[in-house]
């Protein structure tokens, strides 16, 4: 049974790194950027669920909710910002933004707050441990489970469902062809910045109760291993993300099980270079062939 | 001839330059504390001229610099401190040590381009640091305990040498190469231009300086962890790159001076320092993509105002 316990542990934590990755992929998928500062929207969504329990005591959902608006707002303030004008940027000049973008939110945080840490509350859900075949189960996983599950479907509802996941989903097909098909690109482009950073605020509430340590730079490997996620996955697609999320947290739980816990961040870069050079469509990905 | 002429000109100006800080120094005129600093500002300028090669010269978009500067800091620091052997021998080892790391990491990942590059690069430099964590015959987390060794004359001559090989090799036909590389990855190819050959060579130059310049850096310390390779380091290394333009060699050079100065005086603020960067960064990306100076050199800079008076 041990060996499900370990299933389970990595399955909770893939969860959020599935959450996160969406927002990448999203957004690669879209205006093929790797978007660096989208790690530390997960690091804003965490210390606004922890206000949000803490001091303004509006208990879990609301918090969620609350966290999961301003992170959207804050997605879509990046973009417009800093990233709209960077569409027919070289790649390099995007890359650097992104990271400048990184390193402003997280310094403009410790600037405000300061550098410390603060742990969540214990009780900030209802807490209990079931005991199923053996493995120990507590209601943190359940709820982290839940909420991943119900964010993932809600997110196929929209982007297969909605207009403007259509819309989401004909600019990132083709931006031109969409263009000329009366598609509003700017807001379609902001709508995905604004769904990806509200996943990502989930995902900060949701890390913040399963680990109750949070901090300002706490976002930059959750970040960069949830891209990991993303590629692994095949970027662009929504199923690979949430495939490569799981799969990551469940091979990192396994690498630290087996006694290699020092190594477990070293694992997803191992992969992460594995798959480029291997299979760099990802799982789920197209091979594109790249034209002169 | 008239380029042989230039280099002697600035070979002599450096060497005076070199002979003035030295004779400052062993006047007492120079204090330990700008001493250390001109320390500083030599090995950052050979980390932005090392990086400079890669992403300025062949346009490989590289952020993981530190990883080979720690594999330098730490292979220097073994040979002094383990084996006892002479500094000089130990900052060769190290450099040795990065260029090897350079090629084992750039032969599979400099097939990825732009994005993907970037990100495989960022993962070698974790791979690194995790690695020398992890090791105890280096004090793992704690650190390593070093002797002092570097002074004004290895931290010159290690940026002296840096600048020259590199800027003799973006000069010569194989650095003309690594621009085409630049320029137009396919059209060079065409061109029977062997791409992935001078990708790895610039990938593997380019690690060799900066394992020189982890020598250095290591042993300007007593004490060296592998928390101070994260990839904030790296990222330090390339604002430098990009500010002061990608593809211009003494545009990173100015820019390492500068922001090496403007970080000593903003230490006692660390966050106001990395929103500074941050904000230049942004702005500089969004309003002048090229960085400050272009492709341009500062030579030429002058050269545009006095209308070619500098050649005659």
């Amino acid at each position: 049974m041990e060996w499900l316990q370990q299933l389970i542990n990595g399955i909770s934590i893939g969860s959020i790194y599935a959450l996160i990755a969406l927002g990448y992929t999203m957004v690669y998928g879209i205006i093929k950027l790797i978007n660096f500062a989208h790690g530390d929207v997960f690091m804003i969504g965490a210390f606004v669920g922890f206000y949000g329990l803490t001091h303004w005591h509006i208990g879990f959902i609301p918090s969620l909710l609350v966290a999961m608006i301003i992170c959207s707002i804050l997605g879509v303030l990046i973009e417009r910002l800093a990233y709209k004008r960077l569409r027919n940027a070289t790649r390099i000049a995007a890359l650097i933004t992104a990271i400048g973008v990184s390193l402003l939110i997280e310094y403009t945080t410790i600037f405000i707050r300061g550098a410390q840490p603060e742990a969540y509350p214990s009780d900030a859900i209802f807490s209990k441990t079931f005991t199923v075949f053996g493995t120990q189960i507590t209601s943190e996983t359940i709820v982290i489970l839940a909420t991943t599950i119900i964010l993932m479907l809600l997110l196929q509802f929209i982007v297969h469902k909605t207009k403007i996941g259509k819309a989401m989903r004909a600019v990132s097909h083709d931006m031109e062809a969409a263009k000329l098909m009366g598609i509003n690109v700017d807001n379609t482009i902001s709508a995905t910045f604004a769904i990806g950073s509200a996943l990502a605020g989930a995902a900060g509430v949701i890390f913040g109760v399963y680990y109750t340590k949070i901090d300002p730079l706490m976002g930059i490997i959750p970040g960069v291993k949830a891209f990991i996620a993303a590629v692994l996955g095949g970027i662009g697609s929504i199923p690979g993300a949430m495939t490569g999320g799981m799969l990551l947290g469940v091979v990192e739980t396994i690498v630290s099980a087996v006694g290699f816990s020092t190594w477990r961040d070293a694992a997803a870069f191992v992969i992460l270079i594995l798959i480029l050079i291997f299979k760099p469509a990802g799982i789920f990905g197209k091979n594109t062939r790249e034209k002169v | 001839m008239r380029i042989s002429k230039t280099f002697w000109i600035y070979t002599i100006l450096a060497l005076i330059g070199y002979a003035v800080v030295q004779m400052l120094i062993t006047n007492g005129q120079l204090d330990m504390y700008y001493a250390n600093l001109l320390i500083t500002i030599a090995i950052n300028i050979i980390l932005a001229v090392s990086l400079h090669l890669v992403i300025g010269i062949t346009g490989q978009f590289s952020i993981g610099h530190a990883g080979f500067l720690a594999i330098g800091a730490y292979v220097s620091a073994i040979c002094t401190m383990h084996f006892h052997l002479p500094f000089i021998v130990a900052l060769a080892i190290g450099a040795i040590a990065a260029a090897i790391g350079g090629l084992i990491v750039g032969i599979p990942t400099l097939r990825l381009r732009g994005d993907y590059l970037a990100i495989a690069t960022l993962g070698f430099a974790e791979i690194i640091r995790i690695t020398f964590l992890n090791i105890d015959y280096v004090g793992g987390a704690a650190g390593m305990q070093i002797i002092q060794q570097t002074n004004w004359t290895y931290a010159f001559f290690g940026m002296f040498v840096t600048i020259v090989v590199i800027s003799n090799f973006t000069n010569s036909r194989h650095g003309r190469a690594c621009i085409s590389v630049r320029e137009d990855e396919i059209a060079a190819d065409s061109m029977g231009i062997n791409v992935t050959y001078y990708k790895v060579l610039a990938f593997a130059i380019g690690s060799l300086f900066a394992g020189l310049a982890g020598g250095l850096f290591s042993h300007n310390f007593f004490i060296i962890q592998p928390a101070q390779f994260n990839f904030l380091k790296s990222f330090d290394i390339l604002i430098y790159v990009v500010l002061g333009g990608l593809g211009s060699l003494t545009g990173s050079i100015v820019a390492a001076v500068l922001l090496t100065v403007i970080s000593l005086y903003l230490q006692d603020f660390p966050e106001t320092r990395m929103i500074i960067y941050s904000l230049v960064l942004i702005v500089v990306m969004l309003y002048r993509p090229a960085g400050l100076m272009g492709t341009k050199e500062l030579p030429d800079l002058f050269k545009r105002k006095k209308g070619g008076k500098v050649h005659e």
